[in-house]
């Protein structure tokens, strides 16, 4: 994670000259120019080292990140991901016994049996939160990572990256991890808790979001699709 | 350097950049539409209707935070007990029976996290109503703030959805979620889809020398 305060390579210089931007081209003068995306304030780019960030002078907002092999090491943490999330969603999370009954669910049955409580809505958010956004997120980065690793632009690249940015807000995958953990500790006092395979699974999904989260950097997406924009034109 | 002193914001040299790319286009907001060059996001200096929908999301969050707080979020039945619970008594209940520490994570993210958000969005919003200059770059940490820990009020919906789920030994003991969850999970979204909605750049904007022409 980047704070305010982590230490910036260089200043950022606030722009005080007219700029001269072409039309709707993309030129080396282009790629300089930034506006911070909390501010708007306009700004030259500065030259990072590896696992800084720049700082908005203004408002403090980070404004891009330098990182080293952003694409395959998130890709890597994606593949790792999947698996985990897969065992995440089909052995039970937790299981509890009380006098010789007992009863376990996994992640949809949770979900289909507040359905069945007639609690739709609620239903409908924790399946969305905590299954479909998760799942979408790392299903999207794998189609988009692995042929950028390639070599290649998978096509509707700009249009997953727009969604990507748009459903990351939804996936809860943290916030469900630490509502497992209170709702073993309301269990405990009642129930002999058996802890399911899914529970260590969806710890390590937890772990590996966040990873992708901290190491995934768009700026590396742009700047290969860049790269083949200026390949493609001199070829 | 004060930061009254930066002034130079893409808006006021024609600039616009993109919201998804990041990439700076000629654009003022004036002709109808325009799309990036890159990634062919449409581009907008700011975001479309900010203050109004925001505001919209944010009193339709006001008023569900009542029943969301009232009323019952979770009914827990066992062969010796019955309760029926609203967020603030199951949080009362978790810190009698000795789980101090868990009771202090649900009252934070069920009571503390909602409040400050419903709070700090309708400040932000009245002071960039009223084109405000002070305090800018701590509305711009409170904004940032905001958008933070927003998520995390989704915990007492895991936690019944959970329990409700585990819970169902017939005789023995049950767990049902209330009509306070319903509230309660319409409270989460509509303050996280208005702090969605609120653009930060309105709280710089006063500081532009000439207004900006928004389309």
């Amino acid at each position: 994670m980047f704070s305010d305060n982590m230490p910036i390579e260089g200043r950022i210089i606030d722009l005080q000259m007219q700029p001269t931007v072409p039309d709707g081209k993309m030129t080396e003068h282009h790629k300089q120019l930034i506006a911070c995306h909390e501010c708007d304030l306009l700004l030259r780019e500065i030259d990072l080292k590896s696992g800084h960030a720049a700082v908005c002078p203004r408002c403090g907002a980070t404004l891009y990140r330098k990182t080293t092999e952003s694409l395959s090491r998130t890709l890597a943490i994606c593949l790792a991901a999947v698996l985990f999330f897969l065992f995440a969603n089909i052995y039970p999370i937790l299981g509890i016994e009380s006098r010789g009954n007992g009863n376990a669910t996994n992640l949809y049955g949770a979900v289909s049996s507040l359905w069945d409580q007639e609690m739709h809505f609620i239903s409908l958010l924790v399946f969305v939160t905590a299954i479909v956004v998760p799942a979408l997120e790392l299903s999207m980065l794998i189609y988009l990572l692995l042929p950028l690793k390639l070599g290649q632009v998978p096509p509707g690249l700009a249009l997953i990256m727009r969604f990507l940015q748009h459903i990351e807000p939804w996936g809860m995958v943290e916030v469900f991890m630490l509502g497992i953990l209170v709702a073993l500790v309301k269990l405990t006092d009642n129930f002999s808790i058996i802890p399911g395979v899914a529970l260590w699974s969806y710890a390590g999904v937890t772990f590996l979001m966040a990873a992708v989260a901290t190491t995934f950097n768009p700026r590396d997406v742009w700047a290969r699709l860049d790269w083949h924009y200026e390949k493609n034109k001199s070829a | 350097m004060s930061y009254r002193a930066y002034s130079t914001t893409a808006a006021s040299q024609g600039l616009c950049s993109c919201h998804v790319c990041g990439l700076i286009s000629r654009y003022d907001g004036r002709t109808k539409t325009a799309y990036c060059p890159r990634c062919n996001s449409r581009l907008s200096m700011r975001k479309h209707q900010s203050i109004q929908q925001c505001w919209a999301l944010l009193i339709a969050a006001y008023i569900l935070y009542l029943p969301a707080n009232l009323m019952i979020i979770m009914e827990t039945g066992s062969l010796i007990s019955y309760r029926k619970d609203t967020i603030l008594s199951g949080v009362v209940h978790l810190w009698q029976t000795g789980s101090m520490f868990i009771s202090a994570i649900v009252f934070v993210a069920s009571i503390v996290v909602p409040l400050f958000k419903l709070i700090a969005l309708t400040y932000l919003l009245i002071s960039v109503q009223k084109q405000s200059r002070r305090y800018m770059p701590k509305r711009a940490r409170l904004y940032r703030m905001i958008e933070l820990v927003g998520r995390w009020s989704m915990l007492d919906i895991y936690v019944v959805t959970l329990l409700a789920a585990l819970v169902q030994l017939q005789s023995f003991a049950i767990v049902k979620a209330g009509p306070g969850a319903i509230a309660f999970g319409a409270v989460v979204v509509l303050t996280m889809f208005a702090s969605m909605k609120f653009e930060p750049r309105l709280i710089w904007d006063p500081l532009q020398p000439k207004p900006l022409k928004e389309s």
